[in-house]
């Protein structure tokens, strides 16, 4: 077992090993299941020069956002990057770099990555700015461009429960990003909510199976809500 | 009078068809969820990974794990799945939704559109919007005819970056339904009140004008 038992006692243990200039791939949507207490292990460890593949860069103060407060972030890779003043600034001072990727090719792209496809073809961005310098192939008279996959020298991912062999469950709309993410790590840490003993998840109801990860670590999460949009109860 | 945004979600809900599954973008697409006609179920389509997208959660059973693509708290329906933005954009760029509903800033008589970049101002990125219009054949673009300046909206050729090339066949404007087919506009309806002199004159691309224009319906 003890081969097999991911568990590790402390976020420096989780997060050992990672250095500057680093590639971080990080799960979650917005800041819906992101890997919420990993982040802020990054932030407490100061690396610094690090590219960042996520969906979105989190806010001002929370999530994502608060590794620009001391410039940690060399690149950002994600499809929208709108919500974060900070991200803004350095963006328009020069001192952050963004490849704003479709958000479907870089799910795909993180797929492929964990997967073992160095690239792979899409629609997505033919004849526009994100097709510019890319391969073009037609298949059945359709144009595709060529887009190369994305590992990470490390992945962090949010999952709700997982046992000590690392599978793992996600959470309703928590998933988003966090299984591909979870592949496509040289090393992958996740943070769980609750940790359940082996065989108390279905096997056919995994999400992602132990194999992809490598430390695992239990978490308490604030979970922000970004737009709170409530209806009145009848 | 030109169409409020209402009316606009109301013309595109038209479109729908029972046994739809739907994606909705940001704005007034996402108005389109009001009008659904009674008796018909159509699926709506979230691409942060939710298919079957309820209404907005009372305070009881408000959940931070259960957002939509634009990051609102939301529920989920009766027989809703739930799965990973790969997933989610296999669905997309498989031509799997019956149909898409978008914003744009612009579109052209080739069917390009232009829905996320104006160079010189802040650049917030794509989102999903290049992978649902590569991914479907059915679109349906929602935008004002003309700007507040009064400059067309249907172009000649996009002056803005692309957001997809040759994608674009239906367009719902405050003032008029139009195709897009052979290269040129095709005028189809007209908003109620509205002169076909009016569309012909804040439509900058080759607008075919029939005989008759009726008046769209809701």
């Amino acid at each position: 077992m003890a081969g097999f038992n991911k568990l590790v006692g402390s976020y420096a243990e989780a997060m050992a090993g990672l250095e500057d200039g680093m590639t971080v791939i990080a799960g979650g949507f917005g800041l819906c299941g992101i890997p919420e207490n990993l982040i802020a292990e990054i932030k407490r460890k100061g690396s610094r020069g690090l590219t960042v593949v996520s969906n979105n860069c989190g806010v001002d103060g929370f999530g994502l956002g608060v590794l620009l407060e001391d410039r940690q972030v060399a690149k950002m890779i994600s499809s929208y990057v709108g919500e974060n003043a900070l991200f803004e600034q350095q963006l328009l001072a020069g001192e952050l770099e963004v490849e704003l990727t479709p958000q479907g090719t870089l799910a795909e792209k993180m797929r492929a990555g964990g997967a073992g496809i160095p690239a792979f073809f899409t629609a997505t961005g033919y004849g526009t700015p994100v097709g510019e310098g890319k391969e073009v192939r037609e298949f059945d008279g359709r144009p595709y461009i060529l887009e190369e996959s994305i590992r990470g020298d490390f992945a962090i991912v949010k999952a709700w429960k997982g046992d000590r062999y690392g599978n793992l469950v996600y959470r309703h709309t928590a998933q988003n990003f966090n299984p591909m993410a979870a592949t496509a790590g040289k090393i992958t840490v996740v943070e769980i909510e609750e940790l359940v003993e082996p065989g108390e998840l279905e096997p056919s109801q995994i999400h992602t199976p132990g194999i992809y990860v490598d430390r695992m670590i239990v978490g308490s999460f604030e979970k922000r809500i970004e737009q709170r949009t409530v209806r009145a109860a009848n | 009078m030109s169409l409020s945004r209402e009316q606009l979600a109301m013309r595109v809900a038209r479109e729908l068809q029972d046994g739809y599954y739907v994606n909705l973008g940001i704005g007034i697409p996402t108005l389109v969820a009001n009008y659904v006609p009674a008796g018909m179920n159509v699926m709506l389509q979230s691409e942060n990974g939710l298919l079957g997208m309820g209404q907005f959660p009372t305070e009881a059973e408000l959940d931070a794990d259960m957002i939509n693509a634009g990051k609102q708290t939301v529920t989920a329906v009766k027989g809703a799945s739930i799965f990973s933005s790969a997933e989610s954009f296999a669905m997309i760029r498989g031509g799997h939704v019956d149909l898409t509903v978008l914003g744009a800033f612009e579109v052209d008589v080739m069917g390009n559109i232009a829905s996320w970049m104006i160079p010189g101002k802040l650049i917030k990125g794509m989102g999903g919007a290049m992978d649902l219009v590569a991914g479907a054949d059915n679109i349906v673009v929602t935008m004002t005819h003309a700007s507040k300046h009064g400059e067309s909206k249907l172009l000649p050729q996009c002056s803005l970056p692309l957001t997809g090339a040759g994608c674009i066949k239906k367009v719902v404007t405050d003032l008029a339904y139009v195709e897009i087919a052979d290269g040129k506009f095709w005028l189809k309806e007209r908003a109620p009140g509205i002169s076909v002199d009016e569309i012909v004159a804040k439509t900058a691309g080759e607008l075919v004008v029939p005989e008759v224009v009726p008046e769209m319906e809701f």
